[in-house]
């Protein structure tokens, strides 16, 4: 017999085995809008009072944000105290991106075909980004049962209704083209024979409008974009972190102050427009989870646009994956992805129950994961750390023997690297932090509210989504508004006149703080985790 | 006490839980990274590391983020490492055999030494797509290549100074907008959306009040 597993795992597997037959041939029941929400309140941990504190200064004084977050926010620049020349400048730039994700690296082309002189900052190399990471896939309504309003009605359905109408039309309205301009760039999406679409349902959607590229899709169009920032010239300057905003006497965002990560050396960009493209926030390890995220993803752009004046939307409201890993504990947190469950495995407790349908939205599913463990029904592995099964085995029963190593190639070899075969034995996982919902506020243009001449586009700009997102909506997101902002920022920079630089924003956000009695006397933004053990 | 073993950053000897892998390792032993560090989850590439086991000749590759540590390995990381791409503009270039010969003309001095493939921390078969890619079987290559991460170990070994990640990704892009079949019902919805066919219908769900839209997402027909 095959045992990847401890004994008590495997135990569960048995039941878990003993009513695979009879699951096959039932799809679980969907859960009605109300028994939705009372799971949430009682099981989201977006609904965990103790996990948020109020904001004390800025834009959004007085609304509330996770604690880390908002530790951030009550810290001071970490060049307050610096002398800085900032009349010496570094780099002058029409438009200066600022991250080398998929948000930034798309606007970079865009900007770059829009004539404008363009750079990307970014704190890692480019690439190192939660786009690499998207597994999935990136929907688009591009299918005759399909339409741009059904795929609306989906995202602001599964966003509780609080996404803006007017991002939520851009989305969706310019998916279609994000599609067939990566296409045109190369992207390898999966096709047929006759160059249809293969595409699935994800969490939450009414059509199957899921395209992939194996579940190397966020992948498969980073290194498609990055490799075509590179083809065209455009300046990357890596392991440099834009730490501060620079404004100009007339408001106006200016360029920023530059961290090199290595040296610890400042440098000055000035630019006419500025996108902040930094992506997500799961490195902050809000309540605890582990996350599905790259090793930069530390909220950076939401200090550096808070503390330029920049609102906040959502930004209380976190994503949870309902399936990282919770088994082995190597790799525990990392993302199984949502295909899994759209090419057929079930969510299956302890017990051999498919307590849940699959593919309800990701805020459903996790809670429905969180839930089954509290309640008992979950299966605990030896790090102490519990789960639920993803039954994988179903998969090749389903879609004939090969359908893992086609169609989630990814997920099989990170699996099979700690000698788990997920097409004999089910997996075992919990919610991993995956997703900031909320982040900067911009309006249907891709403008931020508060600085004319300020974008943000990604996973740091918040609204798109609502209070959740569909999987397949980020990648989407990344594409659209990044092309977006890379347009509107070079059309901008014509006609923006640049006044003297200066960073009163910084001394006087340091008296509000102190004002407030807020200062926790750390600085912001973290760039980095801490995850350096030191034994004194 | 928790089971430990030994294992040698950059040749200092450092005792570690033997649970963790060679990143949460160097963490634990005080170093925080900078460079060599990415997505932490095997999909990056950025943390090619090098290792050898104490008292064994084999030297192997991997990803830290992956790889558990053993007792008695010594591991060097290589942040970065000089790879070779070339430039061109995808709208001008075909898919023909030519172009890999004006582009990467090195893959031609492939010895045939098959190092590549066994520095591969994919295991991935990449002497055979280098081999494509030579007699121009774009298509192949880019199937053969495509879980490729770009970590660059293959290139560290090569003898040829051949840099594959960057051959492979020039064989997919060919394949994704030259070879592979074109999308008829994505040309057209893009069409049908750039002559205003959807504008009145998604103006219309706009302006419908909450209660209205959660009416219809609740009672939508979900396709199976």
């Amino acid at each position: 017999m095959y045992t990847p597993y401890p004994e008590n795992m495997m135990e569960s597997i048995k039941k878990v085995e003993a009513t695979r037959a009879e699951r096959m041939s039932t799809e679980p029941r969907r859960l009605t809008a109300d028994e939705k929400d009372a799971l949430l309140k009682e099981f989201h941990p977006d609904y965990n009072p103790d996990a948020f504190a109020e904001i004390k200064v800025g834009p959004n004084k007085g609304q509330k944000a996770p604690l880390e977050l908002a530790e951030m926010l009550h810290s001071t620049s970490r060049i307050l105290n610096e002398d800085i020349d900032i009349t010496k400048i570094d780099y002058d730039v029409d438009v200066l991106v600022i991250g080398g994700g998929g948000a930034g690296s798309s606007c970079a082309i865009e900007a770059h075909n829009a004539g404008a002189n363009v750079m990307i900052v970014t704190k890692l190399r480019i690439g190192d980004a939660n786009t690499m990471m998207a597994e999935g896939g990136i929907q688009a309504a591009d299918k005759e049962n399909d339409s741009p309003v059904q795929h609306y009605l989906d995202c602001f359905g599964g966003g509780h209704f609080a996404a803006r109408p007017e991002l939520v039309k851009r989305l969706v309205m310019e998916a279609p083209d994000a599609i067939k301009w990566l296409n045109e760039l190369g992207v390898m999406f999966d096709k047929d024979a006759d160059g249809r679409m293969v595409t699935t349902h994800g969490g939450g959607t009414s059509r199957k409008r899921m395209h992939a590229c194996k579940d190397y899709s966020g992948a498969e169009i980073m290194r498609t974009v990055r490799d075509e920032v590179l083809n065209l010239g455009i300046p990357v300057v890596e392991f440099t972190s834009a730490v501060e905003l620079l404004k100009d006497d007339k408001g106006q965002a200016a360029g920023a102050v530059l961290l090199n990560m290595e040296t610890g050396d400042y440098s000055v960009a000035r630019a006419k427009t500025v996108v902040i493209a930094t992506g997500g926030a799961g490195r902050m390890h809000y309540q605890g989870f582990p996350t599905s995220n790259h090793y930069g993803a530390t909220a950076d752009g939401l200090v550096l646009g808070y503390r330029a004046g920049v609102p906040l939307l959502y930004q209380d409201s976190i994503q949870y994956h309902p399936t990282g890993v919770a088994h082995p504990v190597q790799i525990q947190g990392a993302l199984v992805t949502e295909k899994v469950r759209s090419v057929g495995a079930q969510l299956v407790n302890a017990e051999g129950e498919a307590y849940i349908h699959p593919l309800e939205t990701r805020d459903v599913n996790a809670s429905g994961v969180i839930r089954e463990c509290e309640e008992g029904r979950g299966v605990e592995a030896p790090s102490g750390q519990k789960g639920v099964w993803l039954d994988t085995p179903m998969i090749e029963i389903l879609g004939g023997e090969g359908t893992i190593e086609k169609r989630i190639p990814a997920m099989f070899r990170m699996y099979m690297k700690y000698g788990i075969d997920m097409r004999k034995v089910p997996i075992l996982i919990y919610p991993t932090l995956h997703y900031q919902n909320g982040g900067l506020e911009i309006d249907g243009e891709g403008f931020t509210k508060a600085i004319p001449n300020l974008l943000a586009a990604g996973e740091v700009a918040g609204g798109i989504h609502g209070r959740n997102r569909l999987m397949g909506n980020s990648l989407l997101d990344v594409i659209v508004f990044g092309r977006n902002a890379g347009k509107k920022a070079a059309a901008k920079a014509k006609e923006v006149e640049l006044g003297s630089m200066n960073l009163d924003h910084v001394a006087s956000y340091a008296e509000e703080l102190k004002g407030a009695s807020a200062d926790t006397g750390e600085v912001s933004p973290k760039l980095l985790p801490k995850y350096a053990r030191h034994e004194r | 006490m928790e089971n430990m073993v030994n294992v040698y950053f950059s040749g200092k000897r450092y005792s570690v839980p033997a649970d963790l892998t060679i990143m949460t390792a160097m963490e634990y032993a005080g170093y925080t990274w900078k460079r060599g560090c990415g997505c932490r989850h095997g999909f990056c590439g950025a943390c090619a590391t090098v290792y050898r086991i104490k008292g064994k000749n084999e030297l192997k590759t991997c990803l830290a983020c992956q790889t558990q540590v053993e007792e008695g390995m010594y591991v060097a990381s290589i942040p970065f490492f000089p790879t070779d791409k070339r430039t061109y503009e995808i709208e001008d270039i075909k898919p023909t055999q030519q172009i890999m010969m004006e582009l990467y003309p090195e893959i031609y001095s492939c010895i045939g030494c098959n190092a590549c493939t066994k520095a591969c921390t994919q295991d991935l078969n990449v002497m055979q797509y280098i081999a494509y890619a030579q007699r121009g079987e774009f298509e192949k290559c880019a199937e053969e290549s495509f879980d490729c991460i770009g970590c660059g170990c293959c290139t560290v070994r090569c003898p040829a100074g051949i840099s594959h990640p960057h051959v492979g990704v020039l064989a997919r892009r060919l394949t994704g907008k030259y070879i592979a079949p074109e999308t008829e019902h994505l040309k057209n919805r893009v069409e049908e959306i750039n002559k205003g066919e959807y504008d009145g219908l998604i103006e219309q769900i706009m302006q419908k009040p909450i209660t209205e839209m959660q009416e219809l997402y609740n009672t939508r027909e979900i396709e199976k």
